[in-house]
């Protein structure tokens, strides 16, 4: 297995360094996990491009040695679906938010997987709008403390694997920062999957969430995921933990290949 | 196919909307991303039928927002890319407008403007967008905009509007009408075309500096690398250095990068500014218009070239960068401007600014959803 050192040599940009992530945040853990997939499997990291919008999740991309293209708040899903519709030999990979994918982003990614273009959609859930101090997102559950739900939340929040199960992108999975290793199997799966892949990582905020709902240690928050998850496969029909693993495989026809037939049926 | 071969005979009676689906493919636009919206469905639905044909790409995204996000994107491959609207869906599209000034990525947004504000006149003419074309998306920034006012404008200067993008890696607007996207007029095809292609880097990837000018040119327009050649370039929105990487706290990295992307477009009016001139020589009156409007405008300043008075004619193709000094040079010799426009009044304020008192400024402003007649016109000018 890659070293971190060699991680570092080989995928980041030195000159990037130090991160904007606070300490005890698990979206380093997604970038190392993202990379060494990619190292995995081998991939020319030249003919990858890496998406993202606004927020936290979204600055993932500026420490990558790669072509990147850090967008407007919500819009990455649409902006890379430009560049995989304008040049189908790039792999792209997204990196979302809960904000940035399910807020303001919600139909762009709801509409990226009906169409089902290839991405690899990579999405930070830290249950709030961290980069801006902690405001309750989409995803935020009952009964939390945000800055902007001081008395509790309790609007219904979206289970993102699920929003994306139902909309039909062949492959879901979901993970938090305590897999490491199921993550890099998933993404893995997700870059060699043709068509739309979507991995939801449960990630951490402890500076501006998990400070506010009782768990105040990086190491507590760890405990938590690896108590309050359980994996499909060992999932009962009804159970409170939320359920993580390979939730959907579907065999579905890709937008750039479907395009590629028309173009080679109607330019002769 | 070649684009001449798809597009057909050379001559041919088409609407607005046709036209300027026929100009971008000749300008080698080869991806479109649009939504559908009266009045400006029709270039959509062309560019669906005509860029499989020609090898391109074509998608109908969830809204407008997205629509203005993939033809970013594509041109991240290296694409000229185009998409298509009217007012709501150009209210919306403003954001990631202001992305493609800051990031400097060629783009050519068609707005076929129809009477506002909100949902208003979809299938009435109007001017309204003129102001929101310049000042639309925030912060400061210049940007250019077209407006033909035939059918055979439409096609030259969506050609024109592409070349520009690419030459100043800046979005380009065509601003047209609901009247001229959906009359029908006789074109001709123009062959042996200008096509401009965006200033691709010629450099080694260890000095590549994906936001640096003046180094191998003389001009403030960054080398372009596409997306997949190597150069691992960054993309932000946020204020970025030369390199491409943010550095949003740095009031000297934003300041500089501010002025650049003004200064590339306001230092070139010269090459930019285009406006079609009639009479100005003896002038004492001058009609300046745009668009549909331009088109009474010069009927009337026809008539009148029998009265007393010497009527000139200006129509302003290229209305932003506002041409200040082309304005002010005409005053000083003038009496009376008459700005005739299709809205309560917009570049009309322009035109005062750059006369700046020394002659007669009168607004004739249309609104409702009406061209104004020759007659409304000739009655000015007497």
């Amino acid at each position: 297995m890659i070293s971190n050192d060699e991680i570092v040599q080989k995928y980041l940009r030195r000159n990037m360094m130090p991160t904007i992530l606070c300490a005890g945040c698990g979206n380093g853990i997604v970038l190392n996990s993202t990379l060494r997939a990619i190292d995995e499997l081998g991939k020319d990291i030249e003919k990858m491009v890496f998406v993202s919008g606004i927020g936290c999740s979204s600055r993932l991309n500026s420490y990558i040695k790669a072509d990147g293209l850090h967008t407007t708040h919500g819009r990455s899903i649409a902006f890379a679906t430009g560049i995989k519709a304008g040049n189908p030999e790039l792999d792209v990979v997204v990196f979302t938010g809960d904000g940035d994918c399910a807020g303001i982003g919600g139909n762009h990614f709801i509409h990226g997987i009906r169409r089902n273009i290839d991405l690899t959609v990579i999405a930070l859930n830290n249950y709030n709008y961290g980069m801006t101090g902690g405001q309750a997102s989409p995803t935020t559950p009952n009964e939390c403390y945000t800055t902007t739900t001081q008395y509790e939340s309790f609007e219904y929040p979206f289970d993102l694997s699920k929003l994306a199960m139902a909309a039909g992108a062949p492959y879901v999975a979901r993970w938090t920062m305590a897999h490491p290793l199921q993550l890099i199997k998933s993404i893995k799966r997700g870059l060699e999957v043709k068509g739309f892949s979507f991995i939801e990582v449960l990630t951490s905020c402890p500076t501006s969430f998990w400070r506010r709902n009782k768990i105040r240690d990086t190491e507590s928050i760890y405990k938590w995921y690896k108590e309050n998850t359980v994996n499909v496969k060992k999932a009962e029909k009804e159970t409170d933990k939320i359920v993580i693993g390979e939730l959907q495989m579907l065999d579905k026809r890709e937008w750039t290949e479907q395009w590629g037939e028309i173009v080679k049926r109607v330019s002769k | 196919m070649d684009v001449y071969e798809v597009l057909g005979p050379e001559e041919q009676f088409i609407q607005g909307d046709k036209a300027c689906v026929y100009g971008a493919l000749i300008a080698g636009c080869s991806f479109f991303a649009g939504y559908p919206i009266t009045p400006a469905t029709e270039i959509s639905e062309e560019m669906s039928k005509l860029l499989p044909k020609l090898n391109g790409v074509f998608l109908q995204m969830e809204d407008e927002i997205a629509s203005m996000g993939a033809i970013i994107g594509a041109s991240w491959t290296g694409r000229k890319t185009l998409t298509a609207t009217s007012g709501p869906g150009f209210s919306l599209m403003q954001e990631n407008i202001g992305y493609a000034v800051m990031t400097e990525t060629p783009c050519v947004i068609v707005d076929v403007q129809r009477g506002g504000p909100s949902t208003g006149q979809p299938t009435m003419p109007s001017q309204g967008d003129v102001m929101q074309a310049r000042y639309g998306s925030h912060g400061d920034y210049e940007i250019i905009a077209l407006c033909p006012s035939t059918v055979q404008e439409t096609l030259d200067l969506t050609i024109r509007a592409f070349n520009l993008s690419e030459k100043y890696r800046v979005p380009v607007i065509i601003l047209m009408e609901e009247s001229v996207g959906h009359m029908r007029e006789k074109i001709k095809i123009p062959q042996n075309v200008l096509e401009v292609k965006r200033d691709m880097v010629d450099i080694s990837y260890d000095y590549y500096k994906p936001f640096r000018t003046g180094y191998m040119h003389a001009t403030k327009i960054p080398e372009f690398a596409p997306f997949g050649s190597g150069y691992k370039t960054f993309i932000t929105g946020l204020t970025h250095n030369e390199d491409g990487f943010p550095a949003s706290n740095s009031v000297k990295t934003h300041s500089e990068l501010v002025k650049r992307l003004s200064e590339k477009i306001t230092e070139n009016i010269d090459d930019i500014f285009y406006s079609d001139c009639k009479y100005l020589e003896y002038a004492e009156i001058v009609v300046i218009s745009y668009g549909i409007a331009a088109r009474p405008s010069l009927a009337a300043v026809k008539m009148a070239q029998q009265s007393e008075k010497n009527v000139g004619f200006i129509n302003l193709n290229t209305l932003w960068p506002f041409n200040y000094e082309f304005i002010t040079e005409i005053s000083r010799k003038i009496e009376k401007f008459i700005v005739v426009e299709m809205n309560m009044g917009m570049m009309y304020h322009k035109v005062r600014e750059a006369v700046e008192g020394r002659c007669d400024v009168v607004p004739l402003s249309v609104v409702g959803g009406r061209v104004p007649t020759p007659k409304e016109i000739i009655e000015l000018i007497k």
